[in-house]
């Protein structure tokens, strides 16, 4: 019927596809600019913050500085990152700074009651957490409980659990070997861990199906389904990785201090965590986000906590700094996705 | 009503690409499907109407696996099928342009033409195959895109609905489920768009179902056309045997009906 008007259409289509950008607007393209800096935006953020505390004060760049707060760093960045694909898919775990405190509790009562060699005492609380996550995943997914719910719950469940496992007393992890020096206990170890794990969370969130689903899963939950996507697979195994990797650098911060304490985690820890991702520019409401993103956003958190330390600055400063660096980050990502809004038809 | 039971073109037989017999869907209290027989043959386009709300978009999720029927049974050439997901129904080759299309906005324009179809090297996405075979189909179905770098938010409704077409089209599908794919559709996109479906009918005689809304272009390219209302298949017939004035009828007379049975109605 068309035949020729295709044809035609065709002809004059082809040669102008990708040729389109002087017709978006401003406001687009400082968006696509923002989003694409966005990750350079917080780094610039961490150098400078870095350099201004260097002239404070010479011993911020100091090895022994650094060391201190690489290691002290270890689990916000852990957590955020992990925290991060979490919220991309839509959901939350509150929890997560629980599984913290339990997978190496888990290991302990392994090792110390079971016997069992501290390789698979540590196979058995990283197997604790997994199962925590996927009971926070069915729930949520299943049962059609809100993630901040479910986890909440699941926050106080493992706070008891932790204190009443172990009498409410810290305990000593085994004496040092390879497998606690692998985990933590050399001094650089939790540092490498993290920085792996980050690049590893970053790769499969931008190079693999599983982390396109999960983008896709959190921006449209319903089209995903609809284009067959498995969003109750992608969100519980999201919630198991979270959960996992929270008790795996639980489990590495236990040999780097030499204690496994049943309070350790807790409010602070998590809510650092989701404060770190959305500084990082995760979208708490889904679709958007980057591991490398709240990476950065938690070492910027870190760096001011640690440098305020050294200026003698009290711990009630940092919160009020920490409180204006998330309403900043959190006005941004609303101009942002107004912007966005405004690109829609 | 008078057309209630002419379902004499869906005794059985071994052309039928797609067979549903009995189909009911209910939400809660509301049954939305009672009863619904229909069958595709192989290389046919249906044309499926009814009046918003009818339950059209429902029978089709129903045969895309995206919902579950509370009864009856579905048969694809000739064996039953269970489907419980989507995956399942697109790997038995049912592609489908939904009604919302389906589009993630917060990726680009080539993610979403491969949403859980992606091309991969061993683990990795092979984004540069993806983006390379979607500037091909695009430009194949005369479509024209800003980038397809682009997140699918700043695409304009046309363009969205192309691209979820193209996704469809362009995917080896063994039959396609179309609702409504030239609702946003400009004129000229439109008639590129029944082009495109009336050449995969001829090329490829790939089976369809067409919802749309506008009576002439049923006429453009279906071979048969069913009405549903009230939950069933009310009128089956093919193009050449009726008209858009008679389609038109029948959808207002009930409508007319339903009126005056109601004293308060204007
Ligand atoms: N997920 C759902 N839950 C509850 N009710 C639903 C759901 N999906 C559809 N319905 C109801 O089922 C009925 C049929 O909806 P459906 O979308 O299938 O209609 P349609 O024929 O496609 O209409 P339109 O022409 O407007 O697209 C409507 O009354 C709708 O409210
Ligand atoms: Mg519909």
């Amino acid at each position: 019927m068309s035949e020729t008007t295709g044809q035609t259409s065709g002809e004059t289509a082809a040669p102008e596809t990708g040729n389109g950008t002087q017709e978006r607007g401003v406001g687009m393209r400082i968006l696509g600019a923002l989003a694409r800096v966005r990750e350079a935006s917080v780094l610039l953020v961490a150098v400078g913050l870095a350099i201004y505390f260097q002239s404070a004060n010479s011993a911020f760049l100091s090895q022994q500085n650094i060391l201190t707060l690489s290691r002290y760093a270890v689990p916000y960045v852990v957590i955020a990152a992990a925290l991060c694909l979490l919220l991309i898919c839509g959901e939350i775990d509150l929890s997560v700074g629980q599984s913290f405190a339990f997978a190496p509790i888990v290991m302990y009562l392994a090792y110390d009651k079971l016997f069992l060699v501290l390789p698979l005492a540590v196979l058995v609380g990283l197997l604790a957490v997994a199962l925590v996550g996927l009971i926070n995943g069915v729930i949520t997914v299943y049962l059609g409980v809100s993630s901040l719910i479910t986890t909440l719950g699941m926050f106080f469940l493992l706070a008891g659990l932790c204190v009443t496992l172990t009498g409410g007393f810290p305990a000593t992890p085994p004496d040092a070997n390879t497998t606690t020096r692998i985990l933590g206990e050399y001094a650089w170890s939790g540092t490498i861990w993290a920085v792996v794990i980050v690049i590893l969370l970053q790769l499969l969130l931008s190079r693999t199906r599983w982390g396109l689903h999960t983008y896709a899963t959190g921006g449209n939950p319903l089209g995903s389904r609809e284009a067959g996507v498995s969003v109750a697979r992608i969100k519980i195994g999201n919630f198991m990785l979270c959960a996992v990797l929270g008790g795996f650098v639980g489990i590495i911060e236990s040999f780097r201090i030499s204690s496994i304490d049943p309070l350790a985690g807790g409010p602070q820890l998590v809510l650092l965590c989701i404060a770190s991702a959305v500084i990082g520019g995760t979208a708490l409401l889904g679709g958007v986000g980057t591991a490398t993103g709240a990476f950065l956003g938690a070492l910027v958190l870190i760096i001011l906590q640690n440098g305020f330390t050294l200026q003698g600055i009290s711990a009630y400063t940092f919160n009020i700094i920490l409180g204006i660096a998330i309403l900043v980050a959190m006005i941004l990502n609303v101009y942002v996705a107004r912007l966005r809004g405004a690109g829609r038809v | 009503m008078e057309n209630g039971n002419n379902s004499a073109n869906g005794s059985a037989n071994g052309n039928d690409f797609l067979r549903a017999e009995g189909v009911v869907k209910n939400f809660g209290a509301v049954s939305v499907l009672k009863g619904v027989d229909m069958h595709v043959k192989k290389g046919e386009v249906l044309g499926l109407i009814g009046d918003n709300g009818a339950g059209k978009s429902t029978l089709l999720k129903t045969i895309t696996g995206f919902h579950r029927p509370d009864g009856g049974k579905l048969l694809i050439e000739g064996e039953e099928v269970n489907l419980r997901s989507v995956a399942q129904a697109r790997a038995l080759g049912i592609q489908t342009v939904y009604q919302d299309l389906a589009l993630v906005n917060e990726l680009s324009v080539f993610h979403n033409m491969f949403l859980n179809s992606e091309l991969t090297v061993g683990p990795f996405l092979n984004n540069r195959a993806m983006k390379e075979k979607t500037a091909r189909y695009l430009e194949d179905m005369g479509v024209r895109i800003p980038s397809i770098d682009t997140e699918v938010a700043r695409l304009s409704g046309g363009q969205r609905q192309a691209i979820a077409v193209a996704r469809a089209v362009y995917s080896d599908a063994k039959m396609l489920l179309l609702d409504e794919p030239l609702a946003a559709m400009g004129a000229k996109e439109g008639a590129l768009i029944l082009d495109l479906i009336q050449r995969l009918k001829e090329e490829r005689g790939i089976p369809m179902i067409l919802i749309v809304h506008n009576y002439a272009q049923v006429f453009d390219v279906c071979d048969r056309v069913n009405l549903l209302r009230n939950g069933r298949i009310e009128f089956d017939r093919p193009v050449g045997e009726t008209s858009v004035e008679e389609l038109t009828e029948i959808v207002v007379s009930e409508y007319r009906k339903a009126r005056q049975g109601k004293p308060t109605s204007g």
